[in-house]
Parts: structure tokens; C-alpha cells; sequence
């Protein structure tokens, strides 16, 4: 329950720190810190409009999105934290739990029948299978290392134990993973939050005709993926534990404050890729994935 | 054939009845031989006659020789039919749905001729069909605080295959507004043409209005609006870096070039009280003056901004991940700029060497030079390396103008209009070549008021360029060329 709690709690803080990030690299002051919760606030507050033309589909679609960023925060490691639900595969079943929250927002977005839409799902379907394939990759990696198929097993053990013995492949796993974790929660260099240009969108134009609400969950589920995936990353980097229960807590969140200061940075000092280069993108990140297995499966640790 | 042809200047009033009445076959030759020489279709409007029958004027200029030439046709109210120019001189083919629209002239043979602004009914669209092929339909209500305008794209995947634009959501009935009305607010609406040029336009209407009076400028009048004008283009090019830096995503320079633009204009501001420029130029002069405190404070600041811009432009223009988003994208080649007539930077990025301020020299340009910025690759990369080129050597003449402005009256108030004359007034606004042209009839009251802005000549090449684009390079090709929905739809 801890874990949910945290995420529930800290998640709209993480795009708060991006985007405090990037303003300060702009010279500007930003919003503050705080801006996602009163956004998520104000849109669960206000009502909502819905075309006629849509099926139960649509309305299903951001439940469904925050039920999975719900039970996903169940199955991840938080730092020195242990998930509460851990069986052996549960890292398959948390991809595909995001894979069907995925699935019900393309049908959500075909379903309005919006050429947006439509052109945004399309997009979103191609980059995520090839998201999908490096994750399993960086997955695999950890279990051989760890000799486990337990997310929290997975993740606690091979970095506690293997930053020394097998630091280049979890270097692999980190640096690909990072790609992944950007190009699923929608952050430049592949898509941009921040933009206003529905052409060039991927995951903000799904939402497009979700409103109050509806688009309320959407956020949240949102910040709450970016925190969960994010989580997995930090628990990968901080491979002790202090001993303390609060401190391990403490150096947790400092990790996580950490990763949104550098996904902020990255935002800042690049600009996003041409659409048709994000495919090389996410495919080079597969490529830094199976050097990291080829090196693991080679020296046989 | 110089019997064909009379040979006019920027800012000159001729009188009506010099200018050559040609039967509508020698007019079509004249136009078609001109223009395959090295000639370009300036301006190609009609006007009503008080029998009826329309007068179809068509200014052409030769760039290199910095000569315009004016010679004009009759379409018969009977037969209101000529043949069409557009299919051997693309450059011709909104100017004549254009006539087609305002004085119900046929150009028979026309491959498109459908309205440019008048927005009732259905519209026809290119249709394609297909099993892959998708149609994308975007605005006119669009996402961003912008103005309307219809793209229709034709889609196979990602790729566009075709896009069609349909504007004339903004049409305000410009042209007659500045037939009609008294001669103050002439001057509001001429500001009004395009909200981002309104020094450029304001320009124009003023040289029209002294042509046609014969009212002599001072030289220090003449030097004040090079100065705003200068700094229009620098505000507008400045503030274009940073709307392209925003729409690739990258931050940094977006929000740095968006505060040098606010620089630029609040000098606009200081020198007349309006960002934009709005009450600066009247006929006759203008308004405000600077004195020797404020132009010592105006070249401290412009240096500084332009020591700014230089290291933002140094940023945007080495990273990387910015070129390969801006390179090869977007491309119009030298021989479509040529076809479709692209006048400005659009034109100058394709290698065109088209400016106004050079070739047809006007005011301060004729005593003070600037050079012509170009660059060959015609894509998003080139449109934004002119811009940044220009805003350089915009910066450079703004400090030699002001360390020497004129001495000379401000304000002279123009005498009263000739009856039966013609007049021309080219300005290069930031966006490139506005055209303004007037005709007054016997009672000295104008008949006919002409406008032309330079988005009317370049909104077809963003078709052109975008062809083969990946869609989701649209907004980036668009924003490359901030073409004006207003200053099109008049």
C-alpha cells in the first residue's frame, strides 16, 4: 500500500520539477512546483463534453488508464522499498498493464474518429512496439544478473550486488532504459508536452477530445506512469540501502527529484527529433540493450 | 517595343491616359515575352471603367534593371472573357481568381479558378482516392492564438501527397474601406491590413498618397520610417527564430528570442507610443521625432541586442538536433520560387535576389544601401538563416541611420489628390515586396485602391514546399515562411 500511497502522493510533482527545469534553463521563473496538482484538481471539478459520436469506449478509456498506473504501483520496486505484490513474470504483467491502458486509448482515440486522433494513434502504436522490445531487453539483462523473474528481486539485487561485478551492462541497461523511459511518457526528444501543434503530436493528441475529468484521470495516470517507470530507473541507480527505514524513503524521492531535474535538462539543451527519426532513436536505444546482453550473457554473471 | 510598355518608377504618379491600351492578345504576349525574359508579375489588378467595362492593369518589374513597366487591357461588359495567363505563368494564378472574384472577369483556360476569399458554400478540393490515402483537414479554427485559414492535406501514411489552402476567413473588405473612407482613417485601415506590418503597409499607403499629390518628403521624415520600418523587420524576423525554436522543442532559444523581440518593439514603443508602430506614419511624413538623446540611447540598446541575438543565433544554429530538424525540410527550388513569383526572404532563401529596398530604391534606400541577404538550399534552414542574416544587417543600418539622421520638417500635409492619375508604391516589409497602387478619377476622389501583400504571392509555395513532407513537419514549414492570413484576405 506504501508504494501506491507515494505514488498517488509524489507523482504530479515529477513533471512539476521538468518543467521548473526548463524554465530555468529558458531564464524564466515557471510555473510553480505545485502546478499539476491544482491542474489535476481543476479538471476533476469541472464537467464534461462529450461528442455524440462516441462509444462506452471512449469514457472507459481513462478509467482504465488509472486502474493500470494504479496496480502497476503495486508490482514496482520504490528504492530499497519492495513492491507489495511481487510473483515470478510480474514485469510482464506490468509492461502489458500499460499495454492495455495503451490499447484502450488508441481505440479511445480512433473512436472519435478524428483525423488527429487517428494519425496520433498510429503513431503512438509503431513507437511503443519498439519501446516495448528494448524494455524486455534491459528486463532480461536484470534477470540473468539477479537470477530472478521479480521485478523487485530483478532490481534490489542486481544493483546492490552487480555495479561492480557487472557495471557496463547495467550501464546499458540504464542508458537504454532512460530512451525508453522518455519516449513512453511522451517527453521531447520524441514527442513534446509542451507543444500546441496537434501534426506533430503523438500521446497529447489521444486526448484531445477527453475533457474535465476525464482528462483529469489522463494527467494523473500520466505523471503516475512517468513516476512508476521513472522509480524502477532510481531503484537501478541507488544501489545501497542506509539502513533506515526513513532515510532509504528520503534518498528514494531525492533520486526521483533527481531524474526530473535530467529529464528537464535533456529538454532543455535538445531540440525534438523529426518524427520519422524516432524509430533510429528507440531502435539505437535496442542496440545499447543487447550490447548490455551480449556482455552479460558472455561473461556468465 | 517600347510603344508597348511604359516604363513607370517606385512612388510615381503617372497620368491615366499614358498608360499603353494594348488589344488583349498583344497584352498576353507582351506579359508572356516579358516574363521569359526576366520580367516578374509585380502586380496584375483590374479596375471598373465608368462605361463598365473593366481595365485589367499589369505591372511588371525587371529586377535587375530596377524597372517596372505598366500597360493595361480592356475586358468588355459583354464579353468579360480573357485568356488565361496562368497555364504558361504560374505566378499569375491568384491574381486572376483574384479578378475573377472582385469584377466577374472570365480568364478562360484557368486550371483552378475557384474563389480566393469569399466564403460561402462549398469549396471544391482536390479529391485523391485510394486505399493508403487519408485526407487531413486542419482549422480554420486552429489550436494556437493564430489567425483562421483552411489546409486541407492529402495524405498517404505520414507523407503529404498535396495540401490546399482556402484563406479569405479575415476578409474585411479592405480595398473599398480605403476607396470610401476620409483620409485619416484610410490611414488607420492601411495600419490594419496586417497587424505584425504595420509600418510596412502604413509605408506604402503614404508613398501612394504623396505620389498622387505630388507632395515632396524631407529627408528626415524619410530617414525616421527606414527606422521603423528596420525595426519592424527586426522585431518580426527575431520573434520568427523563436517561434521555429519553440515548434522543433527547443527551449532555450525560443524564450531568448522571444524577449529580443519584445526588445525591438518597445523601441517601436518609445518612438510613437505603439509596439506595433500604429500612428507613426502619415502622409506627408511622420509623427514622431527622434532627438539626439534618444537616437545615442537607441544605438546602445540595438547593439546590445544585437551582440544578444548573435549569441542565441550561435546557440540555435550549431546544435545539432536543431539543424537536423530544419535541413532539407521544407524545400521550394530556385526554379518553383521563380515560377510562383516569391518575393522576401521566402524568395531570397530559394537564391532569388529580390528586394525592394535594392531594386526598386525608395526613400532613405536610395541614400543608404543594404545589402541583400541570401541563401541557396531554399528549406526551413535557409528561410531562418536569411532572417537571422537580415536582422544583422538590419541592426548595422538601424546605427548608421541613426547616427545621421537628416535634418528637414517632419510633417508636410499633403495638397489635394490629381485627378486621372496612377500610382505605385513598393515598400519591402519584413515579410517582403507590399505593393500598394491608387487611381483616381476626374474629381480627384480615388476609384480604385490596389493592395497587395506579400503572403498574397508566397502562400502557394508553402503548398509547393510541403509536398513530400512528413505532416508532422507542417506547423515547422508553416512557421518558416509566417506567411499573414489578414494581410492575404485583405
Amino acid at each position: 500500500m506504501e508504494t501506491l500511497l507515494i505514488a498517488l502522493v509524489f507523482s504530479p510533482l515529477l513533471p512539476g520539477i521538468i518543467a521548473r527545469t526548463k524554465a530555468v534553463f529558458a531564464g524564466r521563473r515557471g510555473a510553480p512546483l505545485l502546478q499539476f496538482y491544482y491542474d489535476i484538481h481543476k479538471s476533476l471539478r469541472k464537467g464534461r463534453v462529450t461528442s455524440d459520436t462516441v462509444t462506452w469506449i471512449f469514457s472507459a478509456a481513462p478509467s482504465v488508464l488509472m486502474l493500470a498506473a494504479v496496480f502497476s504501483s503495486f508490482l514496482a520496486p520504490f528504492g530499497r522499498l519492495k513492491a507489495p505484490v511481487q510473483f515470478t513474470g510480474d514485469m510482464i504483467f506490468l509492461v502489458y498493464l500499460y499495454g492495455l491502458a495503451r490499447f484502450f486509448m488508441l481505440l479511445a482515440a480512433w473512436d472519435t474518429g478524428s483525423s488527429f486522433e487517428g494519425m496520433g494513434a498510429g503513431r503512438e502504436a509503431f513507437f511503443s512496439c519498439l519501446a516495448e522490445i528494448t524494455l524486455f531487453a534491459d528486463f532480461l539483462i536484470l534477470a540473468k544478473l539477479s537470477k530472478s523473474l521479480s521485478l523487485s528481486e530483478m532490481i534490489q539485487q542486481s544493483s546492490a550486488l552487480s555495479w561492480r561485478q557487472a557495471g557496463p551492462a547495467l550501464m546499458m541497461v540504464v542508458v537504454s532504459y532512460f530512451a525508453v523511459l522518455l519516449a513512453e511518457n511522451s517527453r521531447i526528444p520524441v514527442d513534446d508536452p509542451a507543444t500546441h501543434l496537434e501534426l506533430t503530436m503523438i500521446h497529447e493528441v489521444m486526448a484531445l477530445d477527453h475533457s474535465g475529468p476525464d482528462l483529469g484521470w489522463i494527467v494523473y495516470a500520466g505523471a503516475m506512469k512517468l513516476f512508476v517507470l521513472g522509480a524502477l530507473l532510481v531503484s537501478i541507480l541507488i544501489p545501497f540501502g542506509t539502513g533506515s527505514l526513513f532515510f532509504d524513503r528520503a534518498l528514494f524521492l531525492a533520486g526521483m527529484a533527481a531524474l526530473g531535474v535530467a529529464i528537464g535538462v535533456v529538454e532543455s539543451v535538445m531540440a525534438r527529433f523529426r518524427l520519422d527519426r524516432v524509430p533510429s532513436f528507440l531502435v539505437g536505444s535496442f542496440v545499447f540493450a543487447v550490447f548490455g546482453l551480449i556482455i552479460t550473457f558472455a561473461r556468465g554473471v | 517595343m517600347p510603344h508597348r510598355k511604359l516604363h513607370a518608377k517606385n512612388n510615381q504618379g503617372l497620368d491615366l491616359d499614358r498608360v499603353p491600351l494594348l488589344e488583349r492578345d498583344v497584352f498576353r504576349k507582351t506579359v508572356l515575352e516579358s516574363c521569359s525574359a526576366n520580367a516578374r508579375v509585380v502586380n496584375l489588378f483590374a479596375g471598373l471603367r465608368d462605361d463598365g467595362d473593366a481595365l485589367v492593369f499589369c505591372v511588371l518589374g525587371d529586377d535587375e534593371q530596377s524597372r517596372l513597366h505598366i500597360f493595361s487591357t480592356r475586358v468588355l461588359k459583354d464579353d468579360p472573357s480573357f485568356p488565361s495567363l496562368t497555364p504558361e505563368l504560374p505566378q499569375c494564378h491568384l491574381f486572376e481568381r483574384e479578378m475573377a472574384e472582385q469584377f466577374a472577369i472570365r480568364p478562360e483556360g484557368h486550371p483552378w479558378l475557384k474563389p480566393v476569399r469569399v466564403i460561402s458554400g462549398g469549396r471544391p478540393f482536390f479529391e485523391i482516392r485510394g486505399g493508403e490515402a487519408h485526407e487531413v483537414a486542419v482549422g480554420p479554427v486552429h489550436a494556437g492564438v493564430i489567425e483562421p485559414g483552411h489546409f486541407r492535406f492529402q495524405c498517404a501514411g505520414e507523407e503529404i501527397l498535396n495540401l490546399e489552402i482556402q484563406l479569405g476567413y479575415q476578409h474585411r473588405g479592405v480595398e473599398p474601406l480605403m476607396e470610401e473612407a476620409p483620409a485619416p482613417r484610410a490611414a488607420w485601415v492601411a495600419e490594419s491590413i496586417a497587424g505584425d506590418t504595420v509600418i510596412g503597409h502604413a509605408t506604402a499607403y503614404c508613398g501612394v498618397i504623396e505620389s498622387l499629390s505630388g507632395c515632396p518628403i524631407s529627408p528626415r521624415a524619410n530617414c525616421l520610417r527606414a527606422v521603423a520600418l528596420e525595426l519592424e523587420r527586426v522585431a518580426n524576423h527575431t520573434g520568427d527564430l523563436g517561434a521555429l525554436s519553440g515548434d522543433i522543442g527547443f527551449l532555450p532559444a525560443a524564450a531568448y528570442f522571444g524577449r529580443l523581440r519584445g526588445e525591438f518593439l518597445n523601441l517601436l514603443m518609445e518612438l510613437c507610443g505603439n509596439r506595433y508602430g500604429r500612428s507613426f506614419c502619415r502622409p506627408g511624413g511622420v509623427l514622431f521625432d527622434i532627438d539626439a538623446r534618444m537616437a545615442g540611447d537607441f544605438t546602445r540598446r540595438l547593439l546590445k541586442a544585437g551582440k544578444e541575438i548573435d549569441e542565441v543565433a550561435d546557440l540555435f544554429f550549431t546544435r545539432s538536433s536543431v539543424l537536423s530538424r530544419l535541413e532539407g525540410v521544407g524545400v521550394v527550388s530556385h526554379q518553383t520560387a521563380k515560377d510562383l513569383g516569391l518575393v522576401g526572404p521566402a524568395a531570397r532563401a530559394s537564391g532569388c535576389g529580390r528586394d525592394v529596398r535594392t531594386d526598386y530604391a525608395y526613400g532613405m534606400y536610395r541614400f543608404c544601401h543594404i545589402p541583400i541577404s541570401l541563401a541557396g538550399t531554399g528549406d526551413v534552414h535557409a528561410r531562418a538563416v536569411v532572417r537571422w542574416l537580415e536582422s544583422q544587417r538590419s541592426i548595422d543600418y538601424l546605427i548608421e541611420l541613426l547616427n545621421k539622421i537628416p535634418k528637414g520638417a517632419l510633417l508636410a500635409p499633403p495638397g489635394p489628390l490629381r485627378p486621372n492619375q496612377i500610382a505605385f508604391s513598393m515598400v519591402e516589409g519584413w515579410r517582403g515586396e507590399i505593393t500598394h497602387s491608387a487611381i483616381t478619377g476626374p474629381g480627384s476622389r480615388i476609384v480604385r485602391y490596389k493592395v497587395k501583400d506579400p503572403s498574397f504571392n508566397n502562400w502557394a509555395a508553402l503548398e509547393q514546399a510541403v509536398r513530400g513532407a512528413q505532416i508532422s513537419d507542417f506547423p515547422l514549414c508553416n512557421k518558416s515562411f509566417n506567411l499573414s492570413y489578414a494581410g492575404h484576405d485583405l
